[in-house]
């Protein structure tokens, strides 16, 4: 898929199975928005096929559309509208009884702004109406282009709640996010892209054994004495400063059960890589255009 | 169905929630209609003001009866100082300065007043004309009648009002389209609504549907004020007024969709309209009547589509004319909105 000269996804290729929650992952202008557009069917693909089912979405059969859920990255609503009127006009669209609204209102926490233009509420709040929006018809395939991106931490964990609580019934969620907790937390795959391209996939649990990470054990200050550290860490690295002693080994139970032979657990934090670390990894440390 | 009526219902709140589109669109329209039906309602009774420096015989032995009819277009002031009487036709604050010297009468005005400066000097030509006549003592052998066509003197609140409701629906319809449509594309919407599972059909006709709507509430108001005002007078047919904005509505529409689907941003696209509408609205008539302006002004009016449903809502509205005469601005209408729309639905895109 190109836009002019750019190549916005380049040979892209995965499976999502029924039922399954898939992230995307990849910097800004990696292509994923592209590769849903293409997958909701917005835009037909220049080479290669996209399939729901048996269904080519870009040909939007009413049939597909009606299972289907979508969340664009940017809300968009009916100009002058209340929260209410919003879902009640796109609940209408899919030919969704009334009771819906109230639903949904409840489910992402907006019943307080019901009767509020959408003009008037928060960033956060548009987009957790934009979600209620692609959840009006109870879709078994939803499609969310950066959901939390503006959700605060209590909103976040809300709509973790509501996207899981979907994903159990059975429904297929596929998602876009820069939040590499959230991907690790809610996916059972994620992709990683850039520069059009799938760099790897697989679980997050997986993609982070896969990087055999060293493990980064902190203790508080004082709880160690220079020398006990270096002969508790032997070859691993030791860094000392005013925040504490950290210890980055391969072999984190060594470490730890010689420091509790010590007595010296005093602050201890235990850090594995993350699903981040993997991320950055694979893109480099470099802004993105 | 369901969605044509949810998504009209949307639009609608969307209309009447925009307190700007609503003024644009029913205020400030019905603003010039009070304006000009203010205006011109007193010009039938403004007299021209004329001064009389010393005797003028030619005047003053006029017959009671031409006196007296006289009264009805002029109103005559005596005056001494000639000097001040000139400088007050030249500020405006008169209209001319009548003296005699001897058999001459002498009338001067200000030409800043087209219509009066005429007015004075045609009534004091048929005055020395009939004096001449007196003097040789014959009995005058032709007389003039006159007779109006219009049943009611197509006074100006019955131009006006067909003329300044064609403006509004005008811009009515074509600034909702093109806003609407630049709106919808910048913020999604339109996207949005492509990936729900309705016909587009169904976007098209509720939007059709919600500008015939204001047209139809703009028409309401327009004659309702004019009526309860102005003495607006409708003639038989003005029902056709009905399918004739119908079918300007979609014409207008059309020239909305085009600005729209061309513009960028909102901005832009107001900025279209209105270097559309304005213009078309004074070359269609809607501000002051065509009959002097030059052959290619008439010309180029024949292409406006507000030219036509102008004349189509004259006709039937205060000309009298039959039902008939709708049939042809409608079909006018109806065929650029065809072409138009054609237009425009090649350079429409549903995203940036
Ligand atoms: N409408 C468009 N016209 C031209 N180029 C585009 C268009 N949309 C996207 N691109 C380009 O295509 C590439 C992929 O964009 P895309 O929106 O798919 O990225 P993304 O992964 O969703 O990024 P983000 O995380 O910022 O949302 C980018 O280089 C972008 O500049
Ligand atoms: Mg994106």
């Amino acid at each position: 898929m190109t836009y002019g000269d750019v190549r916005a996804v380049d040979g892209v290729s995965f499976t999502v199975a029924p039922g399954e929650f898939f992230g995307l992952l990849g910097p800004n202008g990696a292509g994923k928005t592209t590769t849903l557009e293409m997958v909701e069917g917005l835009r037909k693909p220049q080479a290669g096929s996209v399939r729901i089912d048996e269904h080519e979405p870009w040909k939007r059969e009413p049939a597909l559309q009606r299972r289907m859920g979508v969340q664009l990255q940017s809300s968009s609503f009916f100009e002058r509208l209340t929260a209410r009127e919003q879902l009640d006009t796109f609940g209408a669209l899919y030919g969704v009884a009334a009771g819906r609204t109230d639903e949904m209102l409840e489910q992402v926490g907006l019943v307080d702004k019901a009767d509020i233009r959408t003009e008037d509420l928060s960033g956060g709040q548009k987009q957790r109406l934009s979600i209620a929006c692609a959840l009006i018809h109870d879709p078994e395939v939803v499609f969310l282009d950066e959901p939390t991106a503006a959700l605060d931490p209590q909103a976040r964990r809300n709509l973790w709640d509501v996207l899981r609580t979907i994903n159990d019934s059975g429904r297929t969620v596929v998602l876009t996010t820069h939040h590499m907790d959230e991907a690790e937390v809610l996916c059972d795959r994620v992709a990683i892209m850039d520069s059009g391209r799938i760099l790897e996939m697989d679980t997050p649990a997986a993609l982070v054994r896969g990087l055999d990470a060293p493990v980064r054990i902190s203790l508080a200050p004082g709880t160690l004495s220079a020398d006990d550290a270096r002969a508790v860490a032997g070859d691993d690295a030791v860094d000392t400063d005013e925040s504490g002693t950290t210890i980055t080994t391969r072999d984190p139970s060594r470490v730890l059960s010689d420091l509790a032979n010590r007595d010296a657990l005093a602050g201890l934090s235990v850090k594995g890589a993350s699903l981040e670390d993997v991320f950055l990894e694979l893109t480099g440390r470099e802004y993105r255009a | 169905m369901n969605a044509f009526r949810s998504l009209a219902r949307a639009m609608l709140k969307g209309f009447f929630r925009d307190k700007m589109a609503f003024f644009f669109a029913v205020i400030f329209p019905l603003m010039f209609l009070v304006l000009f039906g203010g205006i011109f309602t007193d010009q039938g009774a403004s007299k021209s003001e004329v001064i009389q420096i010393g005797a003028v015989p030619v005047l003053d032995d006029t017959p009671r009866e031409v006196k007296a009819s006289l009264a009805e277009s002029l109103e005559i002031t005596t005056s001494s100082d000639e000097k001040d009487a000139i400088e007050q036709v030249r500020k405006g604050d008169a209209d001319a300065v009548i003296s005699q010297r001897g058999d001459e009468l002498v009338v001067r005005y200000s030409q800043a007043d087209q219509v009066k400066a005429a007015t004075v000097q045609g009534t004091f030509q048929a005055i020395v004309q009939s004096a001449n006549i007196a003097v040789t003592g014959e009995a005058p052998r032709f007389s003039l009648s006159t007779d109006q066509v219009e049943d009611d003197s197509l006074k100006p609140i019955q131009y006006y009002t067909p003329g300044l409701m064609g403006w509004a629906i005008a811009s009515g319809a074509t600034f909702g389209a093109a806003t609407n449509l630049v709106v919808w594309r910048k913020n999604g919407l339109l996207r949005r609504l492509r990936l729900a599972p309705i016909p587009t059909r169904s976007v098209v006709t509720a939007r059709v549907a919600v500008s015939i709507a204001i047209a139809v509430v703009q028409a309401a108001i327009f004659l309702g004020v004019g009526v309860a005002l102005f003495g607006l007078r409708l003639t038989g047919s003005w029902p056709m007024i009905v399918p004739l904005l119908v079918c300007g509505t979609l014409a207008f529409m059309a020239i909305g969709l085009l600005a729209g689907a061309i513009a960028k941003s909102e901005e832009a696209a107001v900025g279209i309209a209105n270097f559309v509408v304005l213009p078309m609205a004074f070359l269609s008539g809607s501000f002051f009547p065509l009959d002097g302006a030059p052959g290619y002004v008439t010309a180029i009016s024949k292409v406006l589509p507000l030219k036509h449903l102008n004349d189509g809502m004259l006709d039937t509205m205060v000309r009298g004319e039959g039902p008939a005469a709708a049939l042809l601005p409608m079909a006018i209408l109806l065929g650029f909105a065809i072409v138009v729309t054609a237009i425009a639905s090649r350079l429409f895109r549903w995203d940036d």
